[in-house]
């Protein structure tokens, strides 16, 4: 519909050529590589000019990253494992997350909008929350057991709070109006929270579950250093005890990109899912 | 028997309290709405305008007096009196279309109804190609359409409206004059109008009250005979026009004095 109203618009854009349209669309994107492409040179310039031993040039990690993709160059115990591990992280990554959003949303939803569960929960709840998740590892471990529980079990924890506190956020910063409007129009009470609570925090969830997934990626490595077999976590803190910077850097460099491309994707829905407000277009 | 009004304002008072701080926004305040009838509410700002008509609304309780509706005492707000804001209140997150279907909506009206009834102030307030559009796509005209419409939609018997037009530029303002009149008269609404302009007023309403400040009451009542469709820039128009001003002004040199 946001086409249709442009395309009907008095003062329509004139059409660019496709080649400046297609300058338009790359420029952006060069510029965005500019800082990475000179850091990637400077890293490969410092270990030529033998300032570091121990890290290995852009192209040794590059050669040792299709290795632990596809394997067939070093074919050791990490050859053509990085799926196995990618597969791990990503499941209790997006295990503990789904979790945590579905626990934390209607929660959220509630301590906002209901005072009795506000002041049951939220005294707790804050008391809980200054704790960091790195604290709660030996005591996971003894919960769950050494292994992916206790790893799934901090990325729970990990997700919960941004997500949880970003909802209740959306829910007490309704506008008091829209309330007012729904309930001259004949919504009230309980009808209120499905036709207007809800959708209006719909922005602040989202933010919240993005911080959540964001966290949650960060937290996994944490949760997968002791006693998980397969993960990325598990590459990080095996290429450190066996002095292999180069695992280590190819485990960063797959976190890095999981991360970024998980965001992507809760982006793009939001912005489906947000098409109404103006702060969330494009 | 008399006819029964349609709202009854009886020694409607209203104060609020701000922490230690009481304020009186309203004081023995009186008025009778009949039916179809067009009033405006006028005067300075802080004279408790909104306030009464947020008791109308049901959003407000008066402290003293009796709000009444068809000699029922109005408890909370009710689709059978509409608010339009002066800004909008619509959901950002509905389209026209929906915004306009809430309420039918919201009171259980079978689908098919809520789409023909729909359909009907889509076209009713000339929004047919922006029927689909979010309200950030919409001007502050065309969001006040759907809010009018929205409350229309619902079945409302009165409308309350809260300087409804204040934010729109003086062209806007007087095509969507002529669009609520027009839609007044064709409907048989009760319409009860807040706003600062005296122009405004005396084009639209059967009747014109006037409020002082200071606590807030409502100071005089003034018929308006002119025939309609009224021309604001006839002499009569002129000669209403300048007696109300005086009457206004009046009270304004009575507070100063
Ligand atoms: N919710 C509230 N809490 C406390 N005081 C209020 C509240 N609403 C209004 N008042 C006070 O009541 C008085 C009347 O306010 P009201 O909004 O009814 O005036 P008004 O005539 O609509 O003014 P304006 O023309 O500026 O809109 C003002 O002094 C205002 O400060
Ligand atoms: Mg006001």
């Amino acid at each position: 519909m946001a086409e249709a109203l442009i395309a009907t618009a008095p003062a329509a854009v004139p059409t660019r050529s496709a080649g400046r349209r297609l300058a338009k669309r790359l420029g952006p994107i060069a510029l965005s590589l500019v800082v990475p492409l000179l850091l990637l040179l400077g890293w490969h310039l410092a270990v030529k000019a033998g300032m570091t031993r121990l890290i290995p040039s852009p192209a040794d990690v590059a050669e040792y990253m299709v290795d632990f993709a596809v394997g067939g160059i070093w074919d050791d115990a990490f050859s053509a494992t990085l799926h196995l591990h990618l597969l791990a992280s990503a499941s209790r990554v997006y295990g503990g997350f789904l979790l945590a959003a579905a626990v934390a949303v209607p929660l959220g939803l509630l301590i906002g909008r209901i005072d009795l569960v506000r002041q049951l929960l939220d005294p707790f709840l804050q008391l809980m929350r200054p704790i960091p998740v790195t604290a709660w590892l030996p005591l996971s471990m003894i919960l769950f057991g050494l292994g992916p529980k206790s790893a799934f079990f901090l990325v729970f924890l990990g997700a919960f709070y941004p997500i949880l506190l970003n909802t209740i956020f959306g829910v007490k910063n309704v506008e008091p109006r829209l309330f007012e409007a729904a309930s001259m129009l004949g919504c009230r009470g309980n009808a209120q929270f499905f036709r207007v609570v809800l959708p209006a925090a719909l922005p602040s969830i989202f933010t919240g579950l993005r911080l959540g997934l964001g966290l949650a990626w960060f937290v996994i490595v944490v949760g997968e250093m002791t006693g998980v077999p397969q993960g990325l976590g598990a590459v990080i803190m095996d290429g450190r005890t066996l002095s292999r910077t180069e695992l280590v850097i190819c485990g960063m460099i797959v976190i890095g990109i999981a991360g970024f491309v998980s965001d992507r994707v809760v982006v793009m829905l939001m912005n489906r899912a947000l098409r109404w407000s103006p702060m969330h277009r494009g | 028997m008399a006819e029964i009004p349609i709202l009854d304002i009886k020694h409607v008072g209203k104060t609020y309290t701000l922490g230690d701080t009481r304020i009186e926004a309203l004081r023995d305040a009186n008025l009778t709405v009949k039916k179809g009838e067009f009033v405006c509410l006028i005067g300075a700002s802080g004279c408790g305008k909104s306030t009464l008509l947020r008791i109308v609304a049901g959003f407000e309780q008066p402290t003293t007096g009796d709000a009444l509706m068809w000699d029922k005492p109005i408890q909370g707000p009710a689709p059978d009196r509409g608010m339009v804001f002066q800004d909008y209140g619509l959901f950002p997150w509905l389209t026209v279309r929906e915004n306009i279907g809430f309420g039918p909506k919201s009171r259980g009206r079978p689908k098919s109804e809520v789409a023909e009834t729909v359909e009907r102030f889509v076209n009713l307030i000339g929004l047919t190609r922006f029927a689909d559009a979010h309200p950030h796509q919409l001007s502050g005209g065309m969001k006040q359409r759907v809010a009018i419409a929205r409350v229309l939609a619902n079945d409302a018997e009165v409308v309350l409206m809260d300087e409804p037009f204040g934010a729109l530029d003086a062209m806007t303002r007087e095509r969507l004059q002529d669009e609520l009149l027009e839609l007044w008269q064709r409907t048989g609404l009760t319409v009860l109008f807040v706003t600062h302009s005296i122009e405004e007023a005396i084009f639209l309403a059967d009747r014109v009250v006037v409020m002082e400040p200071g606590p807030g009451r409502i100071a005089s009542e003034h018929r308006i005979e002119l025939p309609r469709p009224r021309d604001v820039s006839s002499p009569e128009f002129n000669e209403v026009r300048r007696e109300l001003g005086a009457r206004l002004h009046s009270h304004h040199a009575k507070k100063a004095a």
